[in-house]
């Protein structure tokens, strides 16, 4: 277990290491960042002066080891473009894109879980075959699309529901949150539902197929044998071993959320991570490019690494397998 | 054409008319339709500079009285103009036809590009083992661990850096292509790595090896041709998704620029226009995107069925 646990550590170091590599490279070869930050006036010695004192001049090891040093405590410089701490703006955008993707991995669930069941237990109804048309055209239609037609509808024809922006906002100090307002709760359905449409699809096909195998086996026969209710063995029996994959996938799907957000946040100006990694990568922001790829390396070594933990504790033949 | 080459081309048509394949085609009607509906999506867009009614990427011809036209069934249609005209008064059918060529280039590419790296890498990994084997894989599977569309937007982002903005607007397409190549590649090197592992120890190899061959010959003449079978089943559904991702990077602005637009860029312009009330410059080019990914997307799912035999 030790064992597993700490070469698991050191693949996600690595990979950290590696994403930081590509960050501090970015950082050093893509454009010169005394230029970003000097007005065309200044003198040849002035700039050599912010050189040296950006530490520019050292040895390249050197620089390298300080952006570690400066990455471990959050710390990724000013952005050329808004002229403010780049974490300070990370932190400030941060809560926008969680919420939303919290939200949309519950809508996911929600809504993707009981459509699996139903699906898997009546494999040929007309509600099953209308569900999967509808997940083949999920999966088919892009998330900015899906943003687009949602928008035409329900805010250019209906106008039930606002087409950008985050509503009403209520700042708790540390976090900002619009889920305390009516109008933040109006302009969140529409982005949440667009981001999580494509994983509710696939956590629908997913729990479909894991229900069909199980309601194969011996033991839902034997349940079945032994006078059950349907109600009880398709829920208490078959649905509970249906779960541990999907929670593994609906884990490492939230990653995606996050990644996917950058979409979905362009498409309804929200004003989070990915649309300003987006307005970033229009203008070569490279301090913002640089901590937005370390974040979001983290987050998914984060959830990669927590998710093969739980796969081990649920699973009780991969420790069977490490012990001989 | 002498009289065995006829009984000759006769005989391939019979098989093929005969074949499992051929069978699976003809009994679903959703994929006869599918593959209609992208026989004539992708004729229309290749030879869209001859078929389009107007040629929309020549200035000269468009003209702005013409422009917000809405489609010809609606009030204050033109004939002229099909599916309306945008802004610019540009004819939306011709813009689609030239756009979705533009999507099919990149689509059609970047797999191929996709394709031909994953291969040889899959071919290298399988056969050299060791140190090479262990670091490829490594690699694919810290990149499998983030979305394509992440890596392909850095992979843009830093072109970005590295060239100014008119040499890459110049060379975008091309970006666009190594950018969702390089996101791509790893299935291919994944699935042909495996199928070369089993291939390594057949004697066809063994003997190979015995005649002295050089090991770059021995792994792209005699071991390649064996392991091609379930690349045109991920290539398929690959396009798809190629397209979808070239969609949604021009649509976010960092693809094609808008003087060469592809689908996804159509979308991003018609977007400003569709609180105005001139939804259909959106939402035409949105459906053509739909169609063909879709129509793409069927006929992978019934290949990928139809060429495995465990399910017959």
């Amino acid at each position: 277990m030790i064992g597993f646990i700490l070469k698991r550590f050191f693949q996600s170091f690595i990979v950290m290491f590696l994403v930081a590599m590509l960050a501090f490279t970015m950082f050093n070869f893509l454009g010169d960042p005394v230029n970003q930050m000097v007005g065309i006036d200044t003198s040849a010695a002035d700039r050599e002066a912010l050189r040296d004192r950006l530490g520019l001049n050292d040895p390249l090891y050197a620089q390298f080891a300080r952006f570690i040093g400066n990455a471990l405590q959050f710390e990724f410089g000013q952005s050329y473009q808004h002229k403010r701490a780049v974490s300070g703006l990370i932190l400030d955008r941060l809560p926008a894109t969680l919420e939303l993707s919290l939200i949309s991995a519950i809508f996911t669930l929600a809504v993707g879980v009981p459509m699996g069941v139903h699906t898997g237990l009546h494999r040929n109804s007309l509600v099953s075959k209308i569900f999967m048309t509808v997940s083949l055209v999920g999966v088919s239609l892009p998330t900015f699309l899906i943003g687009i037609l949602l928008i035409f509808i329900f805010s250019v024809q209906l106008q039930w529901l606002p087409s950008f922006g985050r509503g009403e906002v209520v700042d708790l100090g540390f976090w900002s949150t619009g889920l305390l307002t009516a109008t933040g709760w109006k302009a969140i359905i529409m982005p949440a539902v667009t981001l999580g449409l494509f994983q509710m699809t696939l956590i629908m096909r997913l729990v479909r197929s894991e229900m069909l195998e199980v309601l194969r086996s011996d033991y839902i026969k034997f349940a079945r044998a032994r006078g059950l209710p349907s109600r009880a063995i398709n829920f208490g029996h078959a649905l509970k071993n249906t779960l541990v994959p999907v929670i593994t996938i609906a884990g490492l799907q939230l990653g995606s959320l996050i990644a996917f957000a950058i979409i979905t946040e362009t498409v309804f100006q929200w004003p989070g991570m990915g649309l300003m990694f987006l307005q970033a990568i229009q203008v070569v922001d490279i301090p913002i490019m640089a901590a937005y790829l370390m974040l979001i390396a983290f987050f998914f070594v984060m959830i990669n690494l927590i998710v093969d933990m739980l796969y081990y504790v649920v699973d009780p033949r991969l420790r069977v397998d490490s012990t001989n | 054409m002498s009289i065995t080459t006829t009984a000759r081309a006769l005989d391939l048509l019979q098989r093929a008319v005969n074949s499992d394949i051929y069978h699976s085609f003809r009994s679903s009607k959703m994929v006869m339709v599918a593959a209609v509906v992208s026989a004539v999506m992708i004729i229309g867009a290749t030879f869209s500079p001859i078929l389009a009614p107007h040629n929309t990427l020549d200035l000269a011809s468009i003209s702005l009285i013409d422009s917000l036209t809405p489609p010809v069934w609606m009030e204050d249609g033109d004939s002229r103009f099909l599916l309306g005209t945008d802004d610019q008064g540009r004819d939306m059918l011709s813009a689609i036809m030239h756009g979705a060529r533009v999507s099919l280039f990149v689509g059609f590419a970047s797999v191929l590009f996709a394709m031909v790296l994953g291969v040889s890498l899959g071919l290298i990994s399988g056969y050299a083992g060791g140190f090479l084997d262990s670091f490829i894989m490594r690699a694919a599977e810290i990149q499998l661990s983030f979305p394509a569309i992440l890596i392909a937007l850095l992979i843009d982002g830093i072109f970005r850096g590295a060239l100014d903005a008119k040499t890459h607007d110049e060379l975008a397409v091309y970006v666009m292509i190594l950018a969702i190549g390089l996101s791509f590649w790893v299935q291919y090197a994944r699935t042909v790595r495996s199928s070369t592992l089993v291939e390594k120890g057949k004697e066809y190899v063994e003997a190979a090896r015995v005649t002295g061959l050089p090991p770059f010959l021995i792994v792209f003449r005699h071991i390649l041709p064996n392991v091609t079978g379930p690349l045109l089943v991920i290539a398929t559904i690959n396009l798809a998704l190629a397209i979808i991702t070239e969609a949604t990077l021009s649509f976010l602005g960092v693809g094609v620029p808008p003087t060469e637009p592809s689908l996804g860029t159509l979308i991003r312009i018609g977007n400003d226009f569709l609180f105005s009330g001139e939804w259909w410059i959106t939402i035409f080019p949105g459906v053509a995107l739909a169609v063909l990914v879709l129509a793409v997307n069927l006929l992978g799912d019934w290949l990928r069925d139809a060429l495995n035999p465990k399910l017959r």
